[in-house]
């Protein structure tokens, strides 16, 4: 039985446990005189008979499922005769990938050595008991729970409190699963970046200044080394997120202060839906927006000026980030300057300074710190931004200042490292999660600073 | 007392230019919301520009004679014969009709691109399933031929170059004229799953592969967030674990996209061993993004709920539980219905996690579960807009359409339904 099926399957019978025990608690209290002689409600004794044939069973499916596929696969790898033990990564994962689609029928048995047909037959039989097993343990763990749930219904007992004990932990599960993916997210990228940097030393990857990720197929090919120097992606990044964010902030701070400002009503009930619209639109459209409309423009607008623009510009891609991130700004802004205490607006108004002086002279000074932390979190958003520079940006990796040149991005190579054909274990591959090891650091610095900002201000005029 | 003759006079005088100054200002903050809308504007006219024709398909509609001698097929019912059958040969045949002068080897290959690519194989399908029309002559409508749907839709726009031959062109003139080749609602683009050709090419599959990848998010999103927003509003004890928790979801509602793609790689496909480009990968890792905007969104509305609520429940003998359960979470649910709608949407847009875990691979058959190979609406566009012919570009646009169409409906019922259903308090 499949996973699939027995989820269903252990709902239902949780569900009858439910009906069972709620009889037999009436039961139990009609000779007493009625449910008032019960510790807690029928339901409550139900409810615990449903939690306890449903919680054990879905916990050892998850555990199974989840383990079933890597242990199956190890023993059949551990089962390969010794002429046919893979040497490499890549040679193990060819070899798996031909038991797996033998056994799946997709591949003629007469095509593959003896041992690998063994091992297909091994490994159908082995997940027909997994899955064997697995259905049974399951079913029978459901049962046992459900059934000694069922034993436990006494008029003595308060299961109130239990199924609420049960649910409050239920509840810290779940906001431990922030935790867990913090965890998840730090331990993917680390394993991978250190096993990177014993292959590519840090040194050269933090301070070489050619990036060209490409292994060579044959050993003695020219530059079968590749190239992991970082210097050209970082300055690929901040450029296109400086032309982003030189777009973003003056127009989202500008139209911040005139919608909270001089803006009636009406306008700023109709300006703020659509203002917020633009941070609604999919990063794809974007992409495909700066990809076959602005750079297209921008290319024949150089030529027009007799400048050479290359069809991919860091200045295509990072003006239409810069839209994207208007909305961004301006409604973190819009918070941060009414956060400022309506006296010291009142204050200057009434010492006759005109509206835009009250602005420049005592509300931006005092937001100041709130708009710089929400400048940062705009920086992280841009930094972070992928679809656009994946669709816009090139590939290739210039160390330039010319923002009509094409440049690529941290964000971009990941992508690029981690589509497509790739092998495990090689220097291009562990390289993407170096890349987004960086990423994630930096952004979380930018992230925490801002944050830090953002409430030390607040703190200030609470 | 000092005069103040002189200085107010050196404030009027000043007057004039604080004025200007003040209006400037106004202009600034005017022009900024112009270029953001003038923005939106832009990007809405090109996509519906680029894309409307995405709903049209050009149709070749010909009178084909399926003469057995000609395909080299004397048993439609053998599939040894249907292998090795030239089903080109009765379409060019049927264009011939229409022009008896082209005969020559060149001007059958120009024909043979008037139809689609798969033309032939149309042919070969209606004759496996219909043995008996050997010999018959029957009317079948193709979709035309890249170039010529390009030359049908787009002659004389400059952002696409006609790729046919002049003769071609002439025929095609012809044929339009005689309503051979026509133009439709192009239901092929609501029908059927992706493709190497524009004019076979659907959005179903990516569509169906969305609709999977979002019931798997909702069904773990919604739950986890929800009860780990109530347990950190109403449970939490003021600790250092619950800080932890408090720092975590806030960093991971900022942490860009692509790491969560890294985690699936990493975590779901790596260590537990789950197959590539599946819904199942997908709507986990989409799952796991979107939880810090549901928890936040949801903490908002537990927030909301007036403590007189809660302190009459009490009063009145309820447990914590009970309060929460029975008051608490039905009056915060319109609350945190909203900003999971929200949150949802967010995920049917992004692309960037599932192009890591396989979602972009190209993928023809329509996805009929959870565990077979799908890709999203969103991964789709950005394989047509990265493909080389020219009509992907429209199919992108007419995609893009689609997908905001779904966003804005999902954003505009989460809307409707804070206004029908908060209450105020």
């Amino acid at each position: 039985m499949q996973t699939a099926d027995l989820l269903p399957l252990i709902l239902v019978l949780a569900a009858v446990a439910y009906g069972f025990a709620y009889m037999r608690s009436r039961s139990v209290a009609a000779p007493l005189g009625g449910i008032r002689n019960l510790k807690a409600l029928p339901a409550y004794y139900a409810a615990r008979a449903a939690l306890w044939c449903a919680i054990p069973a879905l916990v050892i499916l998850g555990t199974w499922a989840a383990f079933e596929g890597k242990v199956i696969q190890d023993i059949v790898m551990a089962s390969l005769p010794a002429e046919l033990a893979p040497q490499s990564a890549g040679h193990a994962s060819l070899t798996l990938s031909q038991i797996s689609n033998l056994a799946a029928g997709k591949l003629d048995p007469a095509m593959v050595p003896d041992g690998i047909s063994g091992a297909a037959a091994l490994l159908q039989e082995l997940r027909e008991q997994s899955s064997r097993f697995k259905a049974l343990l399951v079913i029978l763990i459901s049962v046992l729970g459900g059934a000694f749930a069922w034993t436990r219904v006494a008029p003595h007992i308060n299961a109130r409190k239990s199924v609420e004990r049960t649910l409050q932990r239920l509840f810290f599960v779940c906001a431990a699963v922030a935790i867990l993916t913090t965890i998840g997210i730090v331990f993917s990228v680390i394993f991978e970046t250190v096993r990177f940097f014993g292959k590519v030393p840090m040194s050269e990857f933090l301070f070489g200044t050619s990036w060209s990720p490409q292994t060579a197929l044959r050993a003695d090919q020219i530059g079968s080394e590749g190239a992991f120097g970082i210097i050209p992606l970082f300055t690929g990044t901040l450029m296109i997120s400086a032309i982003a964010l030189l777009i973003a902030v003056p127009v989202g701070l500008l139209s911040a202060v005139y919608l909270s400002e001089y803006a009636s009503r009406p306008v700023r009930a109709v300006v703020k839906p659509l203002l917020e619209m633009l941070a609604g639109v999919p990063t794809v459209v974007y992409g495909f927006f700066a990809a076959l409309t602005v750079a297209p423009f921008i290319r024949d607008l150089a030529l027009m000026l007799g400048l050479e623009a290359s069809s991919q510009s860091a200045l295509a891609a990072g003006l239409v980030m810069g839209i994207m991130i208007i909305p961004f700004v301006s409604s973190l802004s819009d918070d941060v300057i009414n956060a400022v205490p309506r006296t010291l607006r009142d204050g200057s108004l009434a010492l006759g300074a005109t509206q835009s002086e009250t602005m420049k002279n005592v509300i931006f000074p005092a937001a100041l710190p709130g708009i710089m932390g929400g400048i940062l979190l705009a920086a992280s958003r841009a930094i972070g931004e992928t679809m656009i520079v994946v669709m816009a940006a090139g590939l290739a990796a210039n160390l330039t200042a010319n923002p009509l040149d094409s440049v690529t991005t941290v964000t971009v190579q990941i992508v690029t490292l981690l589509t497509g054909d790739q092998e495990f274990d090689s220097a291009k591959t562990l390289a993407a999660f170096a890349l987004g090891m960086m990423l994630f650091i930096v952004t979380l610095l930018l992230n925490v600073i801002a944050l830090k900002v953002v409430r030390k201000y607040r703190e200030q005029y609470d | 007392m000092t005069n103040p003759g002189p200085q107010a006079e050196l404030v009027r005088r000043s007057l004039k230019r604080r004025y200007r100054k003040e209006r400037r200002f106004r202009c600034y903050g005017i022009a900024a919301i112009s270029i953001a809308l003038f923005s939106l504007v832009i990007l809405f006219t090109d996509i519906v520009s680029k894309g409307y024709t995405g709903f049209i398909k050009t149709t070749v509609t010909l009178e084909v004679h399926l003469d057995g001698e000609l395909m080299y097929l004397s048993d439609a019912s053998d599939p040894d014969q249907i292998a090795m059958a030239d089903f080109q040969a009765p379409i060019i045949k049927a264009l011939q009709e229409y022009f008896p002068q082209a005969t020559s080897r060149a001007d059958k290959r120009e024909l043979s691109r008037m139809t689609g690519s798969y033309a032939s194989n149309q042919v070969r399908d209606l004759l496996t399933e219909n043995p008996g029309w050997l010999g018959s002559t029957r009317i079948i409508e193709f979709p035309a031929h890249d170039t010529v749907s390009v030359y049908v839709k787009h002659a004389g726009d400059p952002g696409y170059s006609i790729r046919l031959t002049e003769q071609q062109q002439r025929w095609t003139d012809e044929l339009l004229s005689k309503g051979v080749i026509d133009t439709g609602f192009n239901d092929v683009f609501f029908t059927s799953g992706d493709s190497r050709e524009p004019s076979n090419a659907g959005i179903l599959g990516a569509l169906i592969g969305s609709l999977l990848t979002m019931g798997i998010t909702l069904v773990i999103a919604f739950p986890v967030g929800v009860a780990a927003a109530v347990y950190l509003e109403e449970f939490a004890p003021s600790n250092s674990l619950t800080d932890f928790i408090e720092v975590n979801i806030n960093n991971l509602a900022a942490v860009p996209s692509i790491i969560f793609g890294l985690l699936g790689l990493a975590v779901f496909i790596g260590v537990f061993g789950m197959p590539r480009s599946v819904p199942v990968v997908g709507g986990l890792v989409l799952a796991l993004m979107t939880l810090p905007t549901i928890i936040i969104s949801s903490r908002a509305a537990i927030k909301s709920v007036p403590p007189s609520i809660r302190e009459a429940a009490e009063g009145i003998g309820a447990s914590k539980m009970q309060v929460v359960l029975h008051h608490v979470l039905p009056l915060a649910m319109p609350g945190m219905l909203t900003g999971s709608i929200i949150g949802m949407a967010q995920a049917l847009g992004e692309t960037a996690p599932l192009l890591l875990i396989g979602m972009v691979a190209f993928i023809v058959e329509i996805p009929d579960g959870f565990f077979s190979s799908a890709t999203v609406l969103p991964v789709q566009i950005f394989i047509w807009a990265g493909s080389a012919e020219q009509g992907f570009v429209e199919l992108a646009s007419a995609g893009i359409m689609v997908l905001l169409a779904f966003l804005i409906t999902m954003n505009a019922f989460a809307i409707w339904l804070r206004k029908r259903l908060e209450r105020r308090w």
